[in-house]
């Protein structure tokens, strides 16, 4: 059994100066490990995610980051991801180097990772200043018609982390509801850390349910809330309200350092976390 | 029926470009509100498709994020998010990109990504998301954005997303195989690119709004179409429609969630 507790998964399979990438596009975005990376102190991380969404956000303006992949860093609906750009625009609290691509292009990328290909090749970055800027971002000829093509390095993070609704004691997981690219980013990670809701005896029989098969998993933690205040489609909702009051809580160092103190530092563990935050409301 | 203001006569306006049936990929914020808009009043099987990879959805409420539980909830399907930009939008699937940005230029370029130099910005903006590709691959693209004194702009500080490019056909030059932007919707009126020169021309303006506002609200001497059109007021069934929506959204997103234990 791959069971272990979310300490034991980040100590195990996070290293200082690792690739990690922390899929889940809005829904089950897995914000229980990234405090505990916070909490274990990494540093030098190469972050990846399509939209670094509040959970990078915190962990960039915690110091744990020295490089961002990513396609759209906004808190959506709301604004600006304030430690992002802060780190952008002023190094705080330390640089952060950026290769920057759009949705399409980190899909694509996922998709030649999981398949252990060098690259992956788009009609992509078309008329636009992004190949200029992202030196990663080059093109090629199709051999067939001649046409030129974008091409982008494939991802391949040493550990992808996901949440999900559920895995069985083998460690089969399913997931549900809006997918991302939760699947691509899992299958090519070197190491796969599941969260999970529930651990069930036996998953719902579900042939087109997205299931990641026990032997691409290695580790499952039974993490219930591990997605909050985003979501767990069946389980919980997005806590819009929460996306709203980040703004201000993220907008000065100060005040973004004394609530990360007081609700992730402070606290042991996530379901300590969770209750920091309901006992302040 | 009460004064609209400028952002429902947007919205609606949007809203009225938007044929019944379309294939739609829609962006958060003023495109979601028109393009739901739409669905609720002229356009009720138009297919809602948002980049979380949700096909045909019909929210009750305006989504907050590009991935809400409701937009899931009521979709005709969910496919994976590589699904989304390879088998539908790259391969030609999508009528219609409804698309916002923090600025647009002259020929219809965008920049959702940086005010400044892209290494030491004054302002770091979201970046592309899905709209770089929206842009390309769409049949045609509508944008939304609000005029400001930095929103229409002579050249823009980084282009995120392409339009008519140079202008003069330099688009249909390259292997783009969407049109292009169709019509800008700004909170004046509406420009659409003329034929030859690719450039952005006012053609509409909001009831009560001057040309001399208009050209005061634009960052490139801006031209005056053959034909100038008035748009119609937002109807009463428009801004009850619209109105409704917003309430029942509001009320939604302030309903306080409860913290999983």
């Amino acid at each position: 059994m791959k069971l272990v507790t979310l300490a034991q998964a980040i100590e195990r399979h996070v290293a200082d100066g690792a690739c990690v990438a922390l899929e889940g596009f809005t829904h089950l975005i897995p914000f229980a490990a990234g405090h505990e990376i916070i909490r274990q102190g990494r540093r030098g991380l190469h972050l990846v995610r399509m939209t670094p969404d509040l959970i990078y956000d915190q962990m960039i303006g915690m110091g744990c980051a020295s490089r961002l992949t990513f396609s759209w860093g906004g808190n959506p609906g709301v604004g600006s991801l304030h430690r992002l750009r802060d780190a952008v625009e002023h190094r705080w609290p330390v640089p952060l180097e950026i290769d920057e691509h759009t949705h399409a292009g980190v899909a694509a990328a996922y998709c030649a990772g999981a398949a252990r290909l060098p690259f992956a090749t788009l009609r992509g970055y078309l008329g636009t200043d992004l190949a200029t800027a992202n030196p990663r971002i080059r093109s090629v000829e199709c051999p067939f018609t001649g046409e030129r093509l974008a091409a982008v390095p494939a991802i391949n993070p040493d550990v992808t982390i996901l949440h999900a609704q559920r895995a069985d004691r083998q460690g089969n997981v399913a997931i549900h509801g809006i997918l991302g690219a939760q699947r691509e980013a899992g299958l090519a990670a070197r190491a796969l850390v599941v969260t999970v809701e529930e651990i069930v005896d036996a998953l719902p029989p579900a042939m087109n349910g997205i299931v990641l098969p026990h032997w691409v998993v290695s580790a499952v933690v039974h993490c219930p809330g591990g997605a909050y205040p985003s979501y767990v489609q069946g389980h919980y909702a997005r806590d819009n309200g929460f996306y709203q009051r980040w703004d201000a809580i993220a907008r000065d160092r100060a005040g973004f350092r004394a609530w990360m103190e007081r609700h992730v530092l402070h606290s042991r563990d996530h379901a300590a976390f969770l209750a920091s935050l309901e006992a302040a409301a | 029926m009460s004064a609209w203001t400028r952002d429902e006569m947007m919205t609606v306006a949007a809203s009225r470009l938007l044929w019944d049936g379309c294939v739609c990929f829609v962006g958060i914020g003023l495109p979601s509100a028109a393009c739901n808009l739409a669905r609720l009043t002229h356009a009720p099987d138009i297919v809602l498709v948002y980049e979380s990879g949700t096909l045909g959805t019909r929210p009750d409420v305006l989504p907050l994020s590009i991935g809400d539980g409701e937009l899931a909830e009521t979709a005709a399907c969910v496919v994976p998010l590589p699904e989304i930009f390879s088998y539908f939008l790259q391969a030609g699937r999508v009528d219609v990109g409804f698309l916002g940005a923090a600025q647009i230029d002259r020929h219809g370029n965008l920049n959702s990504t940086v005010i400044g130099p892209y290494d030491a910005p004054t302002t770091r903006l979201p970046g592309a998301g899905g709209a770089t590709e929206i842009a390309a691959h769409a049949r045609q693209t509508f944008v939304m954005l609000k005029a400001t004194t930095r929103s229409l702009v002579a050249t823009l500080d980084f282009r995120t997303s392409a339009g008519f490019l140079d202008g003069q056909g330099t688009r249909a030059r390259t292997t783009m195989r969407g049109a292009g932007p169709r019509t800008v919707i700004t909170d004046f009126g509406l420009l659409t690119p003329e034929t030859s020169s690719e450039e952005l021309q006012l053609s509409a303006l909001f009831p009560g709004v001057t040309v001399d506002e208009a050209r005061a609200a634009v960052g490139w001497p801006l031209r005056v179409a053959a034909r100038l059109d008035t748009i119609e007021p937002p109807s009463p069934l428009e801004l009850e429609t619209l109105r409704a929506l917003h309430a029942r959204t509001r009320e939604a997103h302030s309903r306080p969630v409860r913290i999983p234990a």
